[in-house]
């Protein structure tokens, strides 16, 4: 988690265990569809919208932690899995493989579109008069995650290149004269607050999930994000002790759950179901249709279920539809809610 | 040890005190405080005090760039030894960074800011805001991580002394910190009062159980008492509170809800009366003791109050964004003292001749560069559109068109949400104008106070202007251009002083619509009465605006209309 942050600063000095994620109080949809994106990273990611404080920046960098780690190639920059995958340019000459955390990289506002793509590395220019790359975020960010915070505030030229990385998940560059292509599939993971302003419907369209948060509502579950957030903070090693347990139960059951995901049968009626819900609620494109099926595919996975079956489709329809929605930019209900309706009519 | 405890009347300048000796104590655990202050002799003292920090002080500017902050090349020494040199950043080393002209941060500092503060290296940030108007504030996702904002605005001088423990006695608070017990119920407490206060999310509670330790850590206390709750309650919440508790016997404001509380039934209200753990009446006070005294007005212009219009106020990044632009790629160029070098981009253009020029010269320096390799910044300026709605919501308009004018306005709305323009909503009535909405891209916002906009009064048509005035002149200074939709009758009967009489009411709106035609902004007026008169089309005269009769029932025209005219 270094984003614009130059990594040796961290290695200097190792930043203590993010907080684990099994221990943030309550938040399940969100928790659920962090792990649903872990179990098929080809769901298209998850936009988290709420108020400041609910604990969206921390669910993010507890994933790091939880997420299973990935086979790399030792010293390839876009952390391919075989040395063959590796891209020429990077002049991989070790091919030994060796595991790595699942990279959790931050992109943050006003970071530049060099940082971003990658570009000339001038050290190398300047001590050997070559010419070679120096990759940016979206190299790191290959088969990870890509947090953006306030995503909502991210400037359009970002935005634009974010786009179509997202779409292909091939980065190209052309500048300076280098031609660079490499892979780039990562899970785009966006945070913000609605009320300081709209995220594009492009980009919003790329999020395959999206929750919305808001501080828990009983005295008992707020005093109990106080009371474990104090605990991680005094009490560290009997905390971590504690939750790093549950957090590997968790990961187990994603590591489960990723291996039954392709035996999950899906029905003809759950096809008709999945169309039925989208035309009722006259969701934009077949994407809504796609994302609901997979996402109900995998939370059936983690369930343990063998097929998908309706219960699974209503409890993510809410998740996976209500930001696809033709928007009426003035209507203040909330989406969240007319999906919810219609859920509740097409599928009894 | 100096008994600073103040009362719960204590001045803003005590509670400042106190919130920097807690700072002192726990700087990482808290985060920093937002000092909200003109610069003058009583900001200078406070500043004085900083040092007191157990960190080294460092002061930064809102310029400030990531290779500053984060370590990055140091460009001089790296020409002269021929090879990379790294300067570290502040982010390096746990330091107490002091940021002045914390009003003009961009998001992009504030984020990375943010970021350091999370990443959890011990450092501390001191914001000195120095806005002049209420919707000048540091960012709100920064100011949210630092626990203490202390305003000093209305401070004298003269009461203005530094009271702090002894460096020894904060030594040994520090020291004592960690040994700190805080009772369970006490930390429900502190809960349950942020919920009554209407402050959402986690961090607030948490910086108040942290300033109860840190105060009782000063008093060398093993346990927080009352006091220190109070106390810490006062400091955090009260300048975070959204909503003053209902009467403290009866929380729940629902008179229907004597029933055993239902469990579904949780705002933050019922939250407080279903658990029956109703906080302690003297923390309750304390608190409300020190709100802020314009708390009711800012409640009425914005349900989250401590710089929740920054971002969309063009406060700080829009301002940037439109001074600087977005950046371009560099190009040639010849240094002329006024454009900046792009050094990492004249760096890239001669490198690749490096070696070649090295053969061709005699002598060997390191690094050879030619003027036709400098290359120049480039930002490419465009300032966002703020549209001002300023409307007529006075007895006459009301009764006959307001209901078509406000979905005249809605329609404009989405327009803008198209373009991403900001907007802002102006609206009077009775004797005076106010503004309903400062400028915002959140349309959400816009269409709920449009939609809450009540009607009736006379019509203080020179109030409306002067408003709209002030808000098209506070939006110029930010950088975006103003337009200017009104949407009245023309009929003013109430005079800039508040006072009725058609003449004087007409000679004051004269008047500032002079001033306003002076802006030259694209403006227009839509004359909603129920028969168009003259009054309107002279208004438009005045102002040098369109004049566009509302017609009737076709709310799709108008706005087509409207946007012509205002796009010019």
């Amino acid at each position: 988690m270094d984003g614009q942050i130059p990594s040796q600063c961290f290695r200097n000095n190792l930043m203590t265990n993010p907080f684990p994620f099994s221990a943030i109080v309550g938040q399940d949809q969100m928790k659920t569809a962090m792990i649903l994106t872990a179990i098929d990273p080809g769901l298209g990611g998850v936009l988290v919208f709420g108020d400041r404080g609910t604990g969206k920046s921390t669910a993010v960098r507890a994933l790091a932690a939880l997420l299973p780690p990935i086979t790399v190639v030792q010293g390839c920059p876009v952390n391919s899995e075989a040395p063959q995958d590796c891209p020429v340019w990077a002049n991989v000459t070790d091919h030994t493989t060796t595991e790595r955390p699942t990279p959790v990289v931050d992109l943050p506002l006003g970071v530049t579109e060099d940082r971003v793509t990658g570009a000339l590395d001038i050290e190398r220019a300047l001590a050997h008069g070559e010419k070679s790359f120096e990759p940016g975020l979206l190299a790191r960010a290959n088969r990870g995650y890509l947090y953006i915070d306030e995503v909502n505030l991210l400037e359009d030229h970002i935005v634009d290149l974010l786009l179509d990385v997202a779409q292909s998940g091939i980065n190209t560059v052309e500048r300076e004269g280098l031609s660079i292509r490499h892979a780039a599939r990562f899970v785009l993971v966006g945070s913000g607050n609605p009320e300081e302003g709209e995220l594009r419907p492009q980009l919003l369209d790329r999020f395959g999930l999206s929750v919305e948060v808001a501080s828990p509502n009983t005295v008992e579950e707020r005093v109990e994000v106080i009371r474990r957030r104090d605990a991680y903070d005094r009490d560290h090693a009997a905390f971590m002790a504690k939750w790093q347990a549950e957090d590997a139960t968790l990961r187990d059951a994603i590591l489960a759950a990723r291996a039954a995901l392709p035996q999950v049968e899906t029905s003809d009626e759950i096809l008709h179901d999945c169309a039925h819900l989208s035309l009722a609620l006259g969701a934009d494109g077949l994407r809504g249709e796609l994302t609901l099926l997979r996402a109900a595919r995998a939370l059936a996975a983690l369930r343990g279920a063998g097929r998908i079956d309706r219960a699974h489709l209503r409890d993510i329809a809410p998740l996976a539809l209500s930001h696809r929605l033709r928007r009426d930019p003035l209507d203040d209900a909330g989406s969240s809610a007319r999906v919810a309706r219609t859920v509740a009519d097409t599928l009894p | 040890m100096i008994n600073t405890a103040p009362t719960a009347h204590s001045s803003d300048w005590d509670r400042a005190l106190r919130a920097l000796s807690a700072l002192m104590v726990d700087p990482a655990g808290l985060g920093g405080m937002v000092v909200r202050a003109r610069p003058g002799p009583v900001r200078q003292r406070l500043e004085g005090a900083l040092p007191g920090l157990p960190l080294p002080l460092r002061r930064i500017h809102p310029g400030l760039d990531d290779a500053q902050l984060f370590g990055g090349l140091n460009v001089a020494a790296s020409l002269a030894a021929g090879h990379m040199i790294r300067d570290p950043g502040l982010a390096e080393t746990p330091c107490a960074l002091v940021l002045p002209m914390a009003e003009r941060t961009p998001a992009a500092l504030a984020a990375r800011l943010s970021q350091l503060l999370d990443s959890g290296r011990g450092h501390c940030i001191v914001l000195l805001d120095e806005g002049a108007e209420p919707e000048e504030t540091a960012p709100a996702s920064l100011s949210d991580r630092l626990a203490f904002f202390a305003d000093l605005s209305a401070v004298r001088p003269a009461d203005a002394a530094i009271r702090l423990p002894a460096p020894a006695d904060l030594d040994s608070a520090r020291r004592h910190l960690d040994r700190v017990q805080t009772p369970s119920d006490d930390l429900t407490q502190l809960v349950l009062l942020a919920a009554r206060f209407g402050i959402d999310g986690a961090r607030a509670p948490m910086f108040a159980l942290r300033c109860a330790r840190a105060l009782a850590a000063l008093d060398g206390k093993d346990n927080t008492t009352q006091d220190h709750l109070r106390e810490a309650a006062q400091l955090i919440y009260a300048p975070l509170a959204t909503q003053i508790p209902e009467d403290d016997e009866r929380p729940d404001p629902d008179p229907d809800h004597d029933a055993p509380p239902d469990p579904a039934d949780t705002d933050a209200d019922s939250v407080a009366s279903d658990t029956g753990q109703i906080p302690d009446d003297l923390l309750v006070q304390a608190v409300a003791a020190c709100l802020p005294a314009d708390l009711l007005m800012r409640l009425e212009r914005s349900s989250q109050p401590r710089g929740s219009h920054a971002a969309g106020s063009g406060a700080g990044f829009k301002r940037q964004a439109n001074r600087r632009g977005r950046p371009l790629p560099s190009r040639p160029g010849r240094i002329d003292g006024r454009a900046r070098i792009d050094v990492i981009a004249t760096l890239r253009a001669a490198a690749p001749w490096q070696t070649l020029r090295r053969k061709a010269r005699e002598s060997h320096p390191q690094l050879i560069i030619l003027p036709a390799d400098i290359r120049l910044r480039r930002f490419e300026d465009r300032s966002d559109r703020l549209l001002i709605f300023a409307v007529d919501a006075s007895g006459s308009a009301a009764l006959s068109r307001m209901a078509e004018a406000k979905g005249a306005i809605e329609m404009l709305l989405a327009q803008a949400y198209a373009k991403r323009d900001q907007v802002a909503l102006v609206a009077f009535r009775g004797s005076g104008a106010e503004v309903l909405l400062p400028p915002t891209r959140s349309l959400v916002q816009a269409k709920r106070r449009l939609t809450a906009l009540p009607g009736g009064g006379g019509t203080p048509l020179a109030s409306g202007l002067r408003a709209a005035f002030d808000m098209a002149l506070h939006g110029q200074r930010v950088g975006l251009s103003p337009s200017i939709a009104f949407l009245t009758d023309g009929r003013g009967n109430i005079g800039l002083d508040g006072a009725p009489g058609r003449t004087q009411a007409r000679e004051d709106a004269q008047t500032i619509a002079r001033l306003l035609s002076g802006l030259r902004l694209p403006s227009v007026v839509i004359d909603i009465a129920p028969r168009p008169g003259p009054e309107s089309a002279a208004l438009a005269g005045w102002l040098n605006a369109q004049y566009l009769p509302l017609p009737r029932a076709d709310a799709s025209r108008i706005s087509a209309a409207a946007d012509a005219a205002l796009t010019r």
